[in-house]
């Protein structure tokens, strides 16, 4: 119990039913290619170990710090990049991977404390405009420079070979498989994914209980309050900026390693911005288990739901605008109402809402 | 016990570059396009450039000044303002595209009152969506900055969404009226007819806007608000209701923006609103948030700038704003004309 606790920095869930869902995500996701064997399910699994670093990283952000930014996406693409690129012209091998994705975080480091250092001196509400100018900015950037960046096409590149379908093991042993899961370089990759993001999420859960995080919460209840204690509000807020946008970056280079490809649609869309914005809210800002429930929540439901609309606007054919309003591709519409709605009425998301409003 | 000092005050003129300070802003517009007629070397180039520059910058001014006015008055920030940007579009065109007859003859009284009532119809639209808005979305969110971005941003997503059920997910193509088409040369240059007639209705707009809150009552108030809303409240004036009618107003000025940043790409989409709005915080930001005249020169200098870059180097065009805007912050963090609230 004690090193359960000390692994997850003090934090407790608090709340049976969270901690019941939380374990259940844990053993699906650790357990993932041999519970559910299927191309489709996999790729979920690691899409949403993806996803929950990635929205932790934000969640540090905007649960955290109360700073809103448009540009995490941006952050997100930067540690993608950085591995595509790296892979690209370095040749395959597992130093470019961390190569690329060391320089990626490092590059969005530098970059979130520039933006930081000019828009979180005057105002905090700066931030939001300037990060959703700056993250349009570098989006179009990087659809035009396509000598460097492969354009809209993106990039892909190969893994090092120990990562890919070829790469067999275990041929001895258990005859190249394990309770019917063929035992290849894929399996390793989402280990690669999943270790990658479990020991990123337990480095984040550990900086937010850290005594950096509570002032950070301090700052976001009362900034006034807290510079009048004599913390420097600038550089606690800018720091949380570049830490989160570390994080995303390395949580970006781990996409790029499952997909083995980058491109500007997948890492830097604004609709990508829009999903984990959705993500934090509905698992609950400010909990880090918010963002591991909401992330995991999300990709479900994005993957699945979608049908379940299609088939409702199946239903009421004939009608008027109701099949177009219950078509898969308005899945968007729902969302926004979705977000508006628990903005309003359930603020600390599903999490806030597990632990009973302590 | 000591004399008193001397009475001695001091009246000397103020140096020149502290009476300069003030009209520094205003400045650069000029000192833009003086560096652009030394940039590119073709006179009729510059010129065709300059016009389109103004143009642009008076479309932007058009769609952004609403969103500053509410920031000053209330302090609410509206991500969602892009969404009228769009309504407006949307209604003016589908109102154009059924007066197919008006906008195809060749005679400028009928285009003129074709698009006259694509602009209403439209300032309309926006103006109750607007309204609606407020009420439903801004409003329960007063004082709180962190919901009112996600909030508001939630209802662009929704906004735009219901565009794509109305309107189809398909751009739209629009033609603009049949005597505002080609261009007209002057001194060797090509300057389109309608980035004129944006211009002259982007000055009508702020020679008007500034006529209402400097001359009248109502504008009176609403710039008292912007200093120290609590003390126009103290003596007697609702406060909510002028908010209000900003609010109205301002997204009637986006839907106009929209209209004739519809006609002036010819081509508009669900997502057009929010892609401007890249532009438009980029103004409001170098303007100082809650200020017109700031907001007015700042949409002059995005528009003169990108205009500028993308005729000598196409790809830095959208970069070279941001350079502008990290420029303009390093001289004056609150932006050029900021707005100084009474504490």
């Amino acid at each position: 119990m004690t090193m359960l606790r000390s692994i997850l920095s003090g934090d407790m869930p608090r709340s049976t039913v969270l901690a019941i869902l939380l374990a259940a995500i844990l053993v699906c996701l650790a357990l993932a290619p041999f519970l559910f064997p299927g191309v489709r399910t996999v790729d979920t699994a690691a899409r949403i170990c993806v996803f929950i670093v990635l929205v932790a990283s934000y969640d540090l952000l905007l649960g955290y710090g109360g700073i809103v930014s448009f540009a995490h996406t941006m952050f997100f693409g930067i540690g993608a990049y950085g591995v595509a690129l790296a892979l690209s012209h370095m040749g395959r091998g597992f130093t470019p991977i961390f190569l690329g994705a060391g320089a990626g975080a490092l590059v969005a480091a530098a970059l979130a404390l520039l933006i930081g250092l000019f828009s979180l001196r005057v105002r905090a509400i700066f931030f939001a405009m300037i990060t959703l100018a700056v993250a349009s900015a570098v989006a179009v950037l990087v659809s035009q420079l396509s000598g460097l960046t492969g354009g809209e096409d993106g990039l892909t590149f190969k893994l090092p070979r120990e990562l890919g379908p070829a790469f067999k093991f275990g041929k001895e042993a258990f005859d190249g498989k394990l309770f019917g899961v063929r035992l290849n370089g894929k399996l390793l990759a989402y280990y690669f994914v999943f270790i990658g993001a479990l020991v990123l999420f337990l480095l984040l859960l550990r900086v937010v209980n850290s005594p950096f995080g509570r002032v950070l919460q301090a700052i976001r209840e009362n900034d006034f309050r807290a510079e009048a204690i004599g913390y420097r509000v600038v550089y606690y807020r800018v720091a949380a900026t570049c830490l989160s946008a570390a994080a995303a970056a390395l949580a970006g280079s781990l996409y790029a390693v499952w997909l083995r490809y980058v491109g500007p649609e997948t890492t830097l869309s604004m609709e990508l911005m829009i999903d984990i914005l959705l993500m934090v809210v509905i698992g609950g800002m400010g909990t880090m288990y918010g963002a591991a429930i909401g992330a995991t929540l999300f990709v479900l439901a994005q993957n699945y739901l979608q049908n379940l609309m299609g088939a409702a606007s199946g239903l009421v054919e004939g009608l008027p605008v109701l099949p177009e309003l219950l078509s898969a591709d308005r899945w968007l519409l729902w969302l926004g109402v979705l977000f508006i709605l628990s903005v309003y009425f359930f603020p600390t998301g599903i999490v806030g809402r597990l632990r009973g409003g302590k | 016990m000591t004399a008193a000092p001397k009475h001695a005050p001091k009246m000397a003129e103020l140096s020149l570059a502290q009476r300069l300070g003030p009209w520094m802003p205003l400045l650069l517009v000029p000192v833009l396009v003086a560096l652009g007629a030394l940039a590119i070397p073709e006179t009729s180039s510059w010129l065709t450039l300059t016009v389109s520059g103004l143009a642009m910058g008076m479309m932007i001014f058009i769609m952004a000044s609403g969103l500053t006015l509410v920031f000053g008055l209330m302090d609410v920030i509206n991500f969602g303002h892009g969404a009228f940007v769009s309504i407006g579009a949307f209604v003016g065109v589908s109102v154009l595209l059924m007066l197919g007859q008006m906008t195809g003859a060749p005679s400028l009284g009928l285009n003129l009152i074709a698009l006259m009532l694509a602009v209403i119809g439209a300032m309309a639209a926006t103006g109750l969506v607007g309204w609606a808005f407020e009420k439903v979305i801004v409003m329960p969110v007063y004082g709180h900055h962190l919901k009112q971005i996600l909030v508001t941003m939630g209802g662009l997503i929704v906004v735009e969404q219901l565009i794509v059920v109305l309107w189809g997910p398909e751009e739209i193509y629009i033609a603009r009226p049949e005597s505002l088409k080609g261009a007209i040369t002057f001194a060797g240059a090509a300057l389109e007819k309608y980035r004129l007639v944006a211009v002259v209705v982007g000055l009508i707009v702020f020679v008007a806007m500034r006529f209402v809150l400097r001359r009248t009552k109502i504008g009176l108030i609403v710039r008292a608000g912007v200093q120290n809303g609590e003390m126009v409240q103290a003596l007697g004036y609702r406060l909510r209701r002028v908010f209000v009618g900003v609010f109205i107003a301002g997204s009637a000025l986006a839907g106009l923006g929209g209209v004739m940043w519809g006609l002036y790409q010819e081509v508009i989409t669900a997502q057009m609103g929010n892609q401007a709005m890249i532009l438009i915080f980029i103004v409001v930001i170098i303007g100082g948030l809650g200020s017109v005249e700031g907001c007015f020169i700042g949409a002059l200098l995005v528009g003169l700038m990108q205009n500028y870059v993308a005729f000598l180097e196409p790809k830095a065009a959208l970069i070279s704003n941001i350079a502008l805007m990290v420029a303009i912050l390093m001289w004056r963090p609150m932006g050029m004309i900021p707005v100084v609230k009474a504490k």
